[in-house]
């Protein structure tokens, strides 16, 4: 991409060597801006357009951030004022699309992702590596001696993988009126993320999906997805509208898909360990096959000839 | 009504459940009709039962009445069990509810012989046909052939099911004839052979017209029990190499033997062999994805796989001569039979080398396996294995009990139980 001779590395340039290994010699993007101004402290609305705002400013005032939090969660120091940065979309898109002249569209959608994985260090840690990109002449993606980019892998691993577990722990009660509902509790906020799997796999049926930790959630009409917001209304929970109007074959399903999965179970094989991690316990909560049976289960016991006993209980 | 497909549903689950297969993976039927479901890519697991097996499609039998007697099934025909039959539209009822409140990928429909093999087999068929097109239906189906249905059954099923399977069960004609005497291996492996052909010009057809039926585009499959008769694991993956190649199989499920029954002509062992069968599925891992021929892992003079290390550790001690192998410079075939390098840490290495040299906590980091790698790599000098110095026991030895064994609990229980059983 880049031809032009390499420039001698920058003080601003710090953390752009790999630890843990020896260098390999690399050429330097020029003409990126150095952060020659004290660096600052910045909040913003704790969006991810809010972000990429932040980071404009950021190379247009060449001051590094000492931290990015969000304005409503920010602890402020005690004399330095943060520099809070409203959203701003022109800005936030410039700095979107031109993400993509330092790395492919499957890196930038990383970012996206490591934002939604709401951990504690994101924002310094996008930007470190954005800021890593600009000054690498080449796809830093795989660059896995660095931390940063080590950091960013596992993150969207592990946003993946949550995204994945609700694609597949998401269970739906059918209510009265043919609406297939169901309510989650992801560790991060992988909604925007399952929007498109449910959409294409449900086309058929009114369908939604409700956040309860962030309360939101996605509603599907037969035409579209949105998000949609709730507000609970004082003293009834807003994942209530289930309870009361199920339909009425609801319980049935419920419980031969119970039943199911008790006789697929192959009691000689038992190993609980492995179940609970494939299946973590706090994810029980929400999964109709885990909760306490209204029957006991009898075992099919196929092994001995069965009298009737063991088929019709009590 | 209620009471009795719950009971039906609880027989039909319970005798379908020793079929390994569970995957809901290579499906390329997308949701293009407005219908219901959406099979592309990736199959997803939305349960596990206790026993810590994905639980991805709705598996039961049609019905558990059979005309046959095989000394290893459940259902056969001299076994004093309750028996069940669905109908066609409560299968069908049932995927459709089940796939909607997404408790499942979709349906892995099989059956005992009821009456005759294409009486049974046309009944699966109609099931399949059903879910597509009077309920557009694009969920994974996966129909396990009736060994002895006629080819144009078989044809038909493979234009509505994702997958087609034909069960050899039994590794070899000897233990067949013994244990399923109403079964041949030529009935076998005509439909195998059949289904083989109908994804091949499927292939050749998709290439040529726009517009022509899909046939079966997860591919086939098949199982073989492990333990109910007396094959060498050599044998197993000799076999398992010829469907891979000369079938075209995309998988091979090995199903460790459960004592369902005491008929003298089965091993009396009161526990599956899980390791052995763990054992064989790294074995048939080696050979799809690691490059490994079915003879280098196994040979007459070791017909059986090792079970206290993995088949690839066993390798690289007997193959000591190749090691050290250098992550800085190798290829990455050779990274790949580094023991404690998985695919994703050798596809890593080989990137992440070309910013930087590789040295032992850089391994680390990308997710080698130290304790085991160690004794088979070098970083550019950094790092001296003593592979040369130390004899095969040695370092089997230092694996399996240094600081921070890598035995695992059910090896250690699998072990005690085989100590008693063989
Ligand atoms: S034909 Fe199938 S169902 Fe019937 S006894 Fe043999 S294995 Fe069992």
């Amino acid at each position: 991409m880049d031809t032009s001779p390499p420039q001698p590395p920058s003080p601003a340039e710090r953390g752009a060597a790999p630890e843990g290994a020896r260098e390999v010699n690399q050429p330097r993007r020029v003409g990126v801006p150095v952060l020659t101004a004290p660096p600052r402290d910045y909040t913003y609305d704790g969006t991810f357009e809010g972000l990429l705002t932040v980071l404009f400013t950021v190379y247009d005032w060449r001051a590094a951030p000492s931290s990015i939090q969000p304005e409503a969660t920010a602890q402020t120091g005690l004399f330095a004022q943060p520099a809070h940065r409203e959203t701003n979309e022109a800005q936030a898109a410039r700095v979107w699309d031109g993400l993509l002249k330092t790395m492919d569209r499957e890196a930038r959608a990383r970012l996206y992702h490591v934002f939604l994985s709401e951990d504690a260090g994101r924002e310094l840690l996008i930007f470190r590596y954005v800021d890593l990109a600009l000054r690498m002449a080449r796809d830093i993606s795989e660059n896995y001696a660095s931390a940063d980019v080590r950091r960013i892998q596992r993150l969207a691993q592990q946003l993946f993988r949550e995204k994945h577990r609700m694609e597949a722990f998401v269970r739906f009660e059918k209510t009265q009126d043919e609406l297939f509902h169901a309510t989650i509790e992801p560790d991060m906020d992988v909604l925007p993320l399952i929007a498109a799997h449910f959409t294409k796999r449900y086309a058929d049926q009114r369908w939604l999906i409700y956040d309860r930790r962030r309360h939101y959630g996605l509603y599907y009409d037969l035409t579209r997805t949105d998000v949609v917001q709730f507000e609970p209304a004082a003293g009834q929970k807003a994942t209530d509208i289930s309870a009361t109007v199920l339909d009425e074959r609801e319980p049935l399903f419920r419980l031969l898909w119970q039943t199911y999965f008790d006789h697929v179970n192959i009691p000689e094989r038992k190993n609980l360990k492995l179940h609970r991690r494939h299946m973590p316990l706090r994810y029980w909560r929400y999964l109709s096959e885990k909760q306490p049976r209204e029957q006991r289960f009898v075992s099919i016991d196929n092994k001995r000839p069965p009298t009737d006993a063991n088929l019709r209980p009590e | 009504m209620n009471e009795r497909i719950q009971e039906k549903l609880s027989i039909l689950a319970d005798a379908a459940k020793y079929d390994a297969s569970c995957s809901s993976s290579g499906g390329k039927r997308k949701n293009e009709n407005k219908g219901l479901g959406n099979s592309e890519g990736m199959g997803i697991c939305h349960s596990y039962t206790e026993d810590g097996r994905c639980v991805s499609l709705l598996k039961i039998l049609l019905t558990n009445h059979c005309i046959f007697d095989c000394a290893y099934c459940v259902s056969r025909r001299s076994n004093d069990v309750k028996r069940a039959a669905f109908t066609v539209d409560e299968v069908v009822d049932l995927t459709i509810n089940f796939y909607r409140r997404n408790y499942i990928e979709g349906l892995f429909l099989s059956s005992g012989i009821f009456s005759s093999p294409d009486y049974t087999m046309e009944r699966l068929v109609r099931i399949a046909k059903k879910l597509r097109t009077e309920h557009k239906f694009n969920g994974y189906i996966h129909v396990k052939t009736i060994p002895g249905a006629s080819e144009e059954l078989i044809q038909e099923a493979g234009l509505y099911a994702d997958r087609l399977s034909v069960n050899i069960e039994l590794p070899s004609e000897l233990a067949l004839t013994t244990l399923a005497p109403e079964k041949n291996y030529q009935e076998i492996l005509t439909p195998m052979a059949q289904i083989r052909d109908g994804i091949i010009q499927n292939k050749e057809e998709k290439a040529l017209f726009k517009k022509v039926p899909a046939f079966a585009t997860a591919g086939q499959s098949t199982q073989l029990i492990v333990g109910a008769s007396t094959e060498t694991d050599l044998q197993i993956i000799k076999l398992t190499d010829s469907l891979y190649q000369g079938y075209g199989l995309k998988r091979v499920y090995y199903s460790g033997y459960i004592p369902v029954t005491d008929d003298a002509r089965l091993p009396q062992v009161t526990q599956p062999p899980v390791i052995r069968e763990h054992r064989l599925y790294q074995t048939d891992w080696l050979m799809r994805f690691y490059g490994f021929q079915a003879d280098e892992i196994l040979d007459p003079a070791h017909p059986h796989l090792d079970l206290e290390i993995d088949p690839k550790l066993a390798w690289a001690l007997r193959n000591r001569h190749v090691f050290p192998v250098d992550v800085n410079t190798a290829e990455y075939e050779m990274i790949l039979r580094i023991p404690g390098v998985g695919t994703r840490s050798a596809k890593r290495i080989v990137a992440a080398r070309r910013f930087a040299t590789l040295n032992l906590e850089t391994l680390r980091q990308l997710g080698v396996v130290l304790k085991r790698a160690k004794f088979f790599l070098t970083c550019q000098g950094e790092h001296q294995p003593i592979i040369g110095e130390l004899s095969e026991q040695q370092v089997r030895r230092q694996i399996l009990f240094g600081a921070g064994s890598v035995r695992s609990a059910l090896v250690t229980q699998q072990l005690d139980l085989f100590a008693q059983a063989s």
